[in-house]
């Protein structure tokens, strides 16, 4: 058990901070007795009970709320332990029904500063002993069990404590006495949540540190003073693109237009899986609509970039991409292949010479052969941008006005949309398949990255040519 | 996207230390220099030098960030919403949950998409991380860690491996298996080592890297076949909460949130903070969108009934949409240009602590302190009943 009492760890306040204004706020504005709720009084057994809401009634005073959104907020202030069931008083939601809330007195409420310490529970487990023996659930005889064994060295001035409160209890009159072991009862069900329930005072564990303590941390001693001088026209340019790229997708979004043929979550049927995979032999026109939004989404598609470089090979231009895609897997690549990689890469696309020699401008070229002495994964940085920058420029848009990408433009599949009864969605979901396993994909495409690896190898010329002069 | 700017890193000899290694532009007493990351930590950890009291740091660090709060506030910027007026709304979104998936026996912390778009992975408090087919309900492995409060978990790219880590300070790296009895435990790989809590983990564009972020407020990028650490990123003060990496052409860089209350953006290279949001206190229940190349917020989400925090965020595939995952125990879903709240999502019977949306944007899942994830999709466009209607 931790007496967690003299520890002020800022995520228990941060729970409770946006609990204190506008919770405390609106309770003590539903309380109000000529604009609040509507309470009565009630029979219980023998004795009457005042101010008791009925929980379909209890719509908040907020009238531009949902009544959906009422019950959450509702049930949350149940959670929370502002009110609480008279009923079912385990379970704390708000339910849309006659069933009978109270507003907990403030006492109680979980916004007054002091924690819910073991020595109260002990106290009024304890009590509730004395009342009746036998009376405690299981759950709470284990607390009681525990609690006697942990606070062994406390235990007489515990059962002091309960007798004191236990006699000053029978002093008072029959209603307040019951409307008072109400609260308390309700108080400590949601303090000491019973089990296998969910509690809402549940924060997880503490953070480490405590953001708001004075320690001394190197970020005073040097901070970037980056600034962007940008004009007011230039960041207004920078939402207006944001507007037009979430504009631009919308019709992809799946959850502003439907997909084609259909939603497999809402069908059951994985047709739209099937049409979209990775090799798949025809694409949809979605798909391809979306390469042309920009390099990255052609490239980022692998059976975008697959048509990529079907025109590429037509313009003899692929040594581009090839490098790209090589400095790709180095930067993503494990630590130990760097060098080995470093110097395929340098061989194939940057030595005099080489078989694959990519064209960039001399500057360029300089910075990334001298870093390749320590190779490192970001050392073709500067080289790979030059180059994406030259196919983002140039070569993509050529790539949309050549008749390889009209030609698949035209071939793509436009789906029909699926309209399935009811039943027909319920025979689907009992055919739902596995699908194809990651890893067997995985596999698969290794297979394939092999056989591409050897069909594109570079011819070594000048070894080619040697051999044959050493023959002759 | 849209035009990205790109950053060439510096790569030499460092200013302190002359080892060469990727630099950091930083300043110290308003010079410029270039240290390496290492040297800027050592330096961090430094206590007061001789002429310094905290008092004096303190106000030297808020006389500049009072000098680029002015900086900022020179420019009368529009908003969002302002610029989004002539778009059309987002009409009535009716969202219902397709599936709940049940079997954890204790809080579900977080869960991550498999790229398959079917499958996922989840952790729990209990200690437990599963690999689910959601599609089917299938539950394919069940992992049992060492620890409990397993605070994040992530699919790799390949779909052959998952991440996982929390209280163990860690974060080990499990190969997945066709073979469901398969003990996934025996072939546990010990990737990233904190000197605290694992907050958060992402594998970046390949199987072979982690990134990672942690309750000691740091975050750090790790190479998985070694173990190796290949770059720390500091600069938090208090704990680092999530992480997320940029779907940028050139993938450098990734976000961190911590209870500093900062977003720090990082370069994955030479592990310097190159840019930084800080957030009010008072405002703990509200999203705020932040523009990188403008480096402003742009937009706030917020309404006078939301009193809870939110855990966590998501977009829809076009960015139009915005999950949050609310400690109410609901979802509230945003409209991105407009800043009004489109639609809400009910049923969870906690608060909910991961939302993601699924990677072809079909759904989106959603995991709860209740112990179930579930996840939803918008059930049909109203004008599209409207047109069968007329037929």
């Amino acid at each position: 058990s931790k007496e967690a009492g003299k520890k002020d760890n800022s995520t228990r306040y941060s729970l409770l901070a946006s609990l204190s204004c506008s919770s405390t706020n609106t309770v003590v504005e539903m309380q109000n007795p000529s604009s609040g709720v509507k309470g009565a009084e009630q029979k219980l057994n023998v004795t009457t009970i005042p101010h008791v809401i009925a929980g379909e009634t209890h719509t908040p005073i907020r009238v531009k709320v949902i009544k959906q959104e009422a019950q959450a907020f509702a049930t949350m202030l149940v959670a929370y332990g502002y009110i609480y069931p008279l009923q079912n008083h385990k379970k704390l939601v708000m339910c849309n029904d006659a069933s009978l809330y109270r507003f907990q007195t403030p006492y109680f409420w979980p916004t007054q500063k002091w924690v819910a310490e073991d020595t109260d529970y002990a106290i009024y487990l304890a009590k509730r002993n004395i009342r009746k023996k036998g009376m405690l659930e299981p759950y709470e005889q284990a607390h009681y069990n525990h609690l006697h064994e942990w606070l062994n060295h406390k235990w007489d001035f515990i059962v002091m404590q309960a007798t004191e409160q236990y006699k000053v209890a029978r002093e008072r009159k029959k209603p307040d006495r019951v409307v008072f072991d109400c609260q308390e009862r309700a108080y400590w069900i949601v303090n000491r949540p019973p089990r296998y329930t969910h509690s809402a005072m549940d924060y997880g564990p503490d953070r480490l540190i405590d953001p708001s303590a004075d320690q001394v941390k190197g970020q005073y001693r040097h901070t970037h003073t980056h600034t962007h001088t940008h004009t007011e026209w230039r960041r207004l340019r920078i939402l207006l693109e944001m507007v037009k790229y979430i504009t631009n997708y919308k019709n992809h979004d799946p959850f502003l237009a439907p997909c084609l043929p259909s939603n497999p979550w809402q069908t059951e049927s994985d047709a739209y899986w099937n049409l979209n995979t990775r090799r798949v032999d025809v694409p949809t026109k979605m798909r391809v609509e979306r390469w042309s939004f920009s390099l990255f989404e052609l490239l980022s598609d692998l059976r975008g970039r697959d048509d990529f470089k079907i025109f590429l090979k037509k313009e003899f231009s692929g040594e581009n991409l090839a490098f790209w895609e090589a400095a790709e897997e180095m930067k993503w690549g494990t630590a130990s292949s760097m060098s080995t990689k470093a110097e395929a890469i340098f061989k194939t696309f940057l030595a005099p010479g080489a078989p694959r020699w990519i064209n960039i401008d001399g500057r360029t070229m300089g910075l990334t052969v001298k870093g390749l002495d320590h190779p490192h994964r970001y050392v073709l940085d500067a080289a790979q941008t030059h180059v994406f920058m030259l196919m983002k420029k140039d070569t993509f848009f050529r790539y949309l006005k050549s008749p390889v990408y009209k030609d698949i433009q035209k071939k793509a599949l436009n789906p029909e949309p699926h309209n399935f009864s009811d039943s027909q969605v319920e025979q689907n979901a009992r055919n739902r398949g596995m699908g194809i396993h990651p890893i067997i994909l995985w596999q698969q495409e290794e297979e394939e990255r092999a056989k591409a690896a050897i069909a594109s190898a570079p011819v070594d010329v000048k070894a080619v040519m040697s051999k044959i002069d050493r023959k002759k | 996207m849209c035009d990205q700017t790109f950053m060439a890193i510096t790569f030499g000899p460092c200013d302190n230390c002359s080892t060469t290694s990727p630099l950091m532009n930083i300043y110290i007493k308003n010079e410029p220099t270039n240290y390496c990351s290492f040297c800027v930590e050592m330096m961090a950890c430094q206590g007061l030098l001789k002429g310094e009291t905290l008092a004096s740091l303190k106000n030297e660090s808020e006389s500049l960030k009072k000098k680029l709060e002015e900086e900022r506030a020179k420019l009368h910027d529009v908003e969002l919403h302002q610029v989004a007026e002539k778009i059309e709304v987002v009409s009535a979104l009716s969202i219902k949950t397709r599936r709940v998936l049940k079997g954890h026996g204790n809080k579900v912390l977080c869960m991550d998409w498999c790229k398959d778009k079917r499958r996922l992975v989840s952790s729990s408090q209990d200690g437990k991380v599963i690999v689910w087919d959601g599609f089917t309900l299938n539950k394919e492995h069940a992992v049992p860690m060492p620890c409990t409060w397993v605070m994040a978990c992530a699919y790799a790219p390949s779909g052959c491996a998952i991440a996982c880590g929390g209280l163990d300070n860690k974060c080990s790296v499990y190969p997945l298996s066709l073979d469901k009895n398969e003990n996934l435990a025996a072939k546990k790989k010990s990737v990233a080592m904190h000197t605290n809590y694992l907050s958060g983990c992402t594998f970046t564009n390949s199987d072979m890297q982690i990134l990672t972020s942690s309750g000691d407020g740091t975050c750090a990028l790790w190479d998985v076949e070694s173990g190796q650490l290949l770059q720390s990123f500091h600069g938090h003060t208090a704990d680092v909460l999530s992480l997320d990496l940029a779907p940028s052409e050139t993938g450098n860089t990734f976000v961190s949130g911590g209870c500093d209350k900062k977003a720090n953006v990082w370069d994955m290279r030479s592990g310097q903070n190159v840019q930084s949001f800080e957030t009010h206190e008072s405002d703990i229940n509200c999203c705020r969108l932040y523009d990188l190349r403008a480096d402003r917020e742009v937009a706030v989400y917020q309404k006078d009934s939301i009193i809870f925090g939110v855990s966590s965020l998501d977009f829809s595939l076009s960015g139009r949409l915005l999950f949050g995952g609310y400690n109410d125990y609901t979802i509230n879903i945003w409209d991105v240009l407009k800043g009004n709240r489109v639609s809400m999502l009910f049923g969870h019977e906690n608060r909910v602590s991961t939302v993601k949306v699924s990677p072809d944007g079909t759904s989106v899942c959603s995991a709860s302190w209740d112990n179930t994830l579930r996840v939803s999709r918008a059930l049909g466009m109203p004008w599209l009943l409207v047109l069968y209607s007329l037929t």
